[in-house]
């Protein structure tokens, strides 16, 4: 069984990023981009079924600009086999990136992919959905536990309440949440290969699909500055503000 | 111009997250539908009809929606959806597995989480962990949207007269099956709907000393939260973070014990009326949003706030 997992470049989780002054957009110069934490886990989650045997390759496909190549050697060095970047310089939006995914799996004979849940710069949590709906596969999103076994797939997902479990026939569409595996580190010599591992590139001509963003920023702008208060000194000084200044118990 | 919004409910029961979402469906249009989805949902159904501002009620009673599973429930959304000029649902766990399809079986986009409607076309939504507020603009012709409830004050739950009209389509994929779900049972209020809210970190220490959590939290009638930290080390439930990619909250009082404060976690509380921290550590940034902050042991601290509540 092929599995395709989908790595995304995003900023790293560390920074506090700003808009710009114009508020033409965030300001991207000179931070850190990494693999989105999601994605991380899914290509864990991947890795780990070919370490079983449930999955005989693991392709790891970024879609973006050139510099996602990055994040698929990532991928790789993490135990993906081999890499696909469906390069392009326009702006990708959700429901492009679940067309060309589409397109992908089509061409590769993918029986499973694992997507990250949602992507944290811009925190849409759609991708998977898409491009489940698209491809007419099964769906499992936020998945903190995932078995194949008889051509099913068994996937426990978080809810609002607590904890879901489903089953799915194959082909599925799985996003990963945060509890799904802990990702491991990649080895020095695990980098080494990586950079001997397949990369393809592909654009979304090639895929035949129209990547015209349906939304347009018109501005990003900071959010609410919240001041910081006071300290009090003792938990009496404290339950006597909330009481008496607060007046919120 | 008519707005549909999908009821979040138990068949039994309407869920408070329906009532953000038609606020927000009512400063896009100025008609507001509502469909319920399914099996045994009458009574969901006929509290949607009271709800103020709503003028008619879909119902798919159907054992095809009983789990509300995403295929099935997204291909009767997306066909109810062509009579529509906006789609609208709270951002529940529910909404999320289930709106991202819809718009793309209408092969739109999906707007996630809005806190501010500008115009029918042009709405706020938060990105980068809520360090970003964008203003974006569709240039679909229908709109599917899920609505941050924190965003929009709840619509009246009665008061309205809404005409209900029963749907008989049933689309059953056959794609997936339900086997179980686990929800704890629990007499607190619900995270996202309490007035108050007690959260615990990584200083907890483990999950017994929640009891000192929820301690304070029957005082004050209050839920309990945690850090994605707690949650992760298994010291409370997954349903209990608060977060970016957790629950979202802002009640009257939010009262963080042993919670540094990254910016995954203030993505989840930082729009709160009140903030309260406790925290052995001075320099912890969740002191840069607290109203009040208490620098102690929660150990010591935690105890002596519940006996003199
Ligand atoms: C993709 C991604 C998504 C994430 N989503 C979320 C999310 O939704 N929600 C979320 O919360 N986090 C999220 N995180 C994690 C986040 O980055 C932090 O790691 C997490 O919030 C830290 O939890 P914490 O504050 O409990 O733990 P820590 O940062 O370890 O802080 C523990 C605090 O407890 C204090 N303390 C310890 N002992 C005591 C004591 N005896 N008395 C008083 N104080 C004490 C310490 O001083 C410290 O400040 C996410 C991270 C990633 C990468
Ligand atoms: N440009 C991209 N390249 C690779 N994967 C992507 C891209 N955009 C989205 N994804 C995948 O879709 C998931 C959810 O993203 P989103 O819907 O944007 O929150 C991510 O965690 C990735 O797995």
């Amino acid at each position: 069984m092929k599995v395709l997992v989908a790595v995304k470049r995003v900023v790293d989780y560390n920074v506090k990023v700003r808009p710009k002054s114009d508020g033409s957009g965030v300001d991207l110069n000179n931070v850190k981009m990494s693999v989105n934490p999601f994605c991380e886990i899914a290509v864990e989650e991947a890795v780990r079924l070919r370490e079983k045997g449930v999955a005989t390759e693991v392709i790891a496909v970024s879609l973006g600009d050139k510099s996602c190549q990055e994040q698929i050697r990532t991928a790789l060095a993490l135990g993906a086999d081999r890499g696909i970047l469906v390069e392009t310089d326009a702006e990708l939006q959700p429901l492009a990136v679940a067309k060309l995914l589409k397109a992908v799996i089509e061409r590769e004979g993918v029986q499973l992919a694992i997507l990250g849940k949602q992507s944290i710069d811009g925190d849409n949590n759609q991708t998977g959905q898409m491009l489940s709906a698209l491809a007419g596969m099964s769906q499992g999103t936020f998945a903190s536990k995932l078995d194949i076994a008889d051509g099913k797939a068994t996937v426990t997902r978080e809810v609002d309440g607590g904890l879901q479990t489903l089953e799915l026939s194959l082909p599925a569409v799985i996003t990963s949440d945060l509890r799904l595996n802990e990702p491991r580190y990649a080895s020095l010599p695990n980098i080494m290969k990586a950079k001997k591992k397949p990369l393809d590139t592909l654009t979304p001509a090639e895929l035949g699909v129209d990547v015209t963003p349906r939304v347009k920023t018109l501005k990003v702008s900071p959010p609410p500055e919240r001041k910081a208060g006071i300290k009090v000194g003792s938990v009496e000084e404290l339950v006597d503000k909330l009481r008496n200044e607060a007046k919120v118990i | 111009m008519t707005t549909l919004v999908i009821a979040e409910h138990s068949n039994t029961e309407l869920k408070p997250a329906t009532l953000h979402a038609v606020t927000a469906a009512q400063q896009i249009g100025s008609e507001v539908h509502v469909l319920v989805a399914g099996a045994g949902c009458a009574e969901a159904a006929a509290a949607a009809s009271r709800i103020a501002g709503v003028s008619k009620v879909l119902v798919a009673d159907n054992a095809a929606y009983a789990t509300q599973l995403a295929e099935n429930m997204s291909a009767l959304i997306a066909e109810v959806a062509t009579a529509y000029d906006a789609v609208l649902a709270a951002a529940t766990a529910g909404a999320k597995n289930v709106m991202p399809r819809v718009a793309a079986l209408l092969d739109v986009a999906q707007i996630s989480e809005i806190t501010a409607v500008i115009s029918a076309d042009t709405f706020e939504r938060p990105i980068y962990a809520g360090n970003v507020i964008a203003t974006v603009q569709s240039t679909d012709a229908r709109k599917v949207i899920t609505v941050r409830a924190t965003g929009f004050d709840a619509a009246s739950a009665e008061g309205g007269s809404a005409t209900i009209e029963a749907l008989s389509s049933a689309h059953d994929a056959g794609l997936s099956r339900f086997i179980e779900e686990r929800v704890a049972k629990s007499d607190r209020p619900e995270l996202t709907a309490a007035r108050v809210v007690v959260s615990g970190g990584r200083g907890m220490q483990n999950g017994d000393n929640f009891k000192l959590l929820e301690a304070v939290a029957d005082k004050l009638n209050a839920a309990v939260g945690a850090s994605r930290a707690a949650v992760d080390a298994g010291f409370v439930p997954n349903d209990y973070q608060v977060g970016q990619t957790g629950k979202i909250v802002a009640p009257d009082l939010y009262i963080a014990v042993g919670i540094s404060g990254a910016i995954q976690h203030l993505a989840g509380m930082k729009d709160s009326k009140v903030i309260v921290a406790i925290n052995k550590d001075p320099d912890a940034p969740i002191f840069q949003v607290a109203d009040y902050g208490l620098v102690a042991d929660l150990f010591q601290a935690v105890p002596e706030l519940s006996s003199s509540l």
